[in-house]
């Protein structure tokens, strides 16, 4: 069948599945709507933790950042996996026994005070709308590329997919879609990486694979890399003599720890997978839930460093001294005999996410070291549907012929290549010419991985306006201390919630802030700094009081929030840096200040009141969850 | 359940976090970190040691320690009868 009716087909089915799922699932209560009436299965609700978790930025660009730079993007592997040990053991079956529905909900109560609660529901706002926004690009990314609609189109088809699920079925709703799309998700990731194992290493298991030694030989511009030699020495060796340091040679270890340390406290602060916890029946479930959902992640982040290592080899095996008009001709073959189609090239080419200039006029690609084209990130400005004699689309930025300097470290090559890290993962299998229903499944497997985590953030962000604001804020009963909003009404509130909060991303999506990918990364930061120490000091300092907790809050997300700010954005230098710390890993720094502040605040401050202390004291006893839930 | 009990069982409790969180630093930081130049001299079947670790290594050994976490958790719940 043809590609393009095969990826109709395959996202197609996937769509009729999640719609077939919400109309199944509606919410009937806000229980349902906030915690899907919290009766989930441990391991149910551990697929649709991951489902949740793996955004698009881990489906499409996570192995292709660690494509390009080696061992240091590690930190991602470790920094999104080694969170849910600290959630595991330090958050969820807490969180789990004090019983309710949302982050703000524990902040307000541990701490008796809806200044806290309110400052936590900006916080939860302001995280997860930075992070959607991602995600809604990364929809009309896939959408544009794979079912050749307009990306905006394609944002707005996502929008409706998601206004069904969540709106109609509230966290019910998505926990069973997440379900659903972890699976689409997995087999969407891991058939092409056995596929690429087998063709690489000739190993079954992708992860076995690294161990593999070459099934081919391959020329990198420079020499032959026999068949037969240890993939991880080929590519070294491939990549060195084109100028680049060894993929397996580790560079600024202190980033990487601060990153890695960002993003593990980072995710364990995240509102969206903290409260997929609260909807398992008791706190044992809360824990053993902890451990399936990294299972389930686990799978694909170790297939992940192996999709990489194997991305890397295949671009330059294919693409290296190939003669551009043959190639995207398809009339080119490897020594072996075997096909190499360059249509991917052509096709991605269109969509501005590669691209090539001939620098020295031989009509021949040549990858290397260093940007081909002018400019501070070397990114190509293409000219509007032109395309050369040869076949390339015209440029305007491109270098021009080769200087000694770059000829002397890169063996005599030059670099007339630019390739977008987030092509790797969906160009793969286009690149390895594998067969078509192989790609027409990544295309639905992006698809499951941006949607399932755009929903889990439209609910967080749904709740804490409907739950926390208008029912425990503005609509609160001054004598009873209560929610004044009827369940009716409040359910209500809460799809209109979402539907607003739909309507914001999608705008989001079509109008990215152009730095929408960072934002992503400093999303962590700030939920690290923000979140993760006032909920861990108010389950293990029983001495933690309001006046420390919201010091504390401030303090973390001023301070990282300001840095990231600076650096980043105001074009601070990087000379300037506090110990050297890039603005990616700072919420380390953060998360340490909100900690000594709330400290030493609380210390000089009243403790708090009786009934405060019997809360903690509650809540690390495990037994009575199951009846904790309705207030 | 009494004060004294309930103190007993969230020392119980910490203690068996602090050991196994431990163990987590020392596969992620230690082995993938702060020593993978040292363990990278190291090499099986053409993959360097420390890099294997940060790649993979310390990710499998996470999701042991979840699940000695619940099964130790397990046991003292039911030493001092708090399970469900």
């Amino acid at each position: 069948m043809e590609l393009q009716s095969l990826i109709y087909l395959f996202v197609g089915i996937s769509f009729a599945i999640y719609i077939g799922i919400a109309l199944w699932a509606k919410a009937g209560s806000t229980k349902d709507f906030y915690v899907a009436g919290g009766g989930v299965h441990p391991v149910a609700n551990g697929m649709a933790t991951a489902a949740d978790w793996m955004s698009a930025a881990s489906f499409i660009s996570m192995a292709g950042i660690i494509a390009f730079i080696g061992s240091d993007a590690s930190a991602y592997l470790m920094g999104w996996t080694g969170g849910y040990v600290l959630l595991a053991m330090l958050l969820a079956p807490y969180l789990r026994k004090f019983g309710k529905f949302t982050v703000p909900d524990f902040v307000g109560d541990r701490y008796y005070s809806d200044v806290a609660r309110t400052v936590a529901v900006i916080a939860v706002i302001f995280v997860s709308f930075t992070y959607v926004a991602g995600q809604m690009r990364g929809v009309g990314i896939v959408f544009s590329r794979f079912l050749q609609v307009d990306v905006n189109t394609g944002v707005i088809i996502g929008m409706v997919i998601v206004f069904f699920y969540s709106v109609l079925g509230g966290m019910k709703g998505i926990t069973y879609t997440q379900v659903a799309q972890y699976v689409v998700m997995i087999f969407a990731y891991t058939i092409p990486a056995i596929f690429l194992s087998l063709q690489v290493t000739d190993t079954f298991l992708p992860q076995l694979g690294i161990f593999g030694q070459t099934t081919f030989a391959f020329d990198n511009g420079v020499r032959v890399i026999p068949e037969g030699t240890y993939l991880l020495h080929a590519l070294d060796s491939a990549i060195t003599d084109l100028g680049f340091t060894a993929y397996t040679e580790p560079g600024n270890l202190w980033n990487m720890f601060m990153l890695t340390t960002a993003l593990m406290l980072g995710t364990a602060g995240l509102p969206h997978v903290i409260v997929r916890f609260f909807t398992v029946p008791t706190v044992k479930d809360a824990r053993v839930s902890a451990g399936w959902a990294l299972v389930f992640i686990a799978i694909m982040y170790t297939s992940a460093s192996a999709v990489a290592a194997f991305a890397r080899v295949n671009l330059i095996k294919n693409v290296q001294n190939v003669d551009y008009k043959a190639f995207v001709n398809g009339e080119l073959s490897h020594s072996d005999g075997t096909k190499n189609d360059g249509n991917w090239f052509k096709t991605w080419e269109q969509g501005g996410l590669i691209a090539w200039t001939d620098r020295n006029g031989d009509g021949k690609i040549q990858y290397a070291s260093g940007t081909a084209f002018d400019g501070p990130k070397g990114k190509p400005q293409f000219v509007e549907d032109e395309r050369s004699e040869v076949g390339n689309r015209v440029t305007t930025n491109g270098k021009g012929a080769p200087t000694q300097e770059e000829l002397a470290k890169n063996n005599g090559l030059h670099n007339e290549l630019y390739v977008d890290r987030d092509i790797m993962v969906l160009a793969n299998p286009e690149i390895a010419n594998l067969p078509n229903w192989v790609i027409a499944f990544i295309a639905a497997g992006g698809l499951a991985a941006a949607l399932s985590t755009a929903a889990g953030l439209l609910l967080v962000i749904a709740s804490a306006i409907s739950h926390d604001l208008m029912g425990q804020v503005i609509f609160k009963d001054k004598e009873t201390g209560k929610s004044k909003l009827t369940e009716k009404s409040e359910l209500m509130w809460a799809r209109i919630a979402a539907i607003a909060a739909i309507c914001v991303a999608g705008y989001l999506g079509i109008n990215p802030p152009g730095f929408v990918a960072q934002v992503v990364a400093f999303a962590f930061g700030l939920a690290a700094a923000a979140f993760f120490p006032t909920i861990i000091l108010g389950i293990f300092d029983k001495r933690m009081n309001k006046e420390g907790a919201i010091a504390g809050i401030l303090t973390g997300l001023i301070f990282t929030f300001g840095y990231i700010i600076y650096f980043v954005f105001l074009g601070g230098d990087k000379a300037d840096y506090f110990l050297g710390i890039a603005p990616t890993g700072i919420g380390t720094v953060g998360t340490l200040l909100h900690l000594i502040v709330a400290f030493i605040v609380s210390r000089m401050t009243p403790e708090p009141p009786a009934h405060v202390q019997e809360i903690v004291e509650n809540i690390r006893i495990p037994s009575g969850a199951g009846e904790a839930h309705d207030h | 359940m009494s004060p004294e009990k309930a103190q007993a069982y969230w020392k119980e409790n910490i203690t068996t976090i602090l050991k196994l969180l431990v163990v987590w630093f020392a596969v992620s930081f230690g082995c993938g970190i702060i020593f993978i130049n040292e363990l990278n001299t190291i090499e099986i079947s053409g993959i360097k040691l420390g890099f294997w670790f940060a790649q993979q290594g310390a990710i499998y050994v996470f999701v042991i320690l979840i699940f000695v976490y619940v099964r130790a958790m397990t046991k003292i719940d039911e030493k001092y009868g708090v399970n469900e």
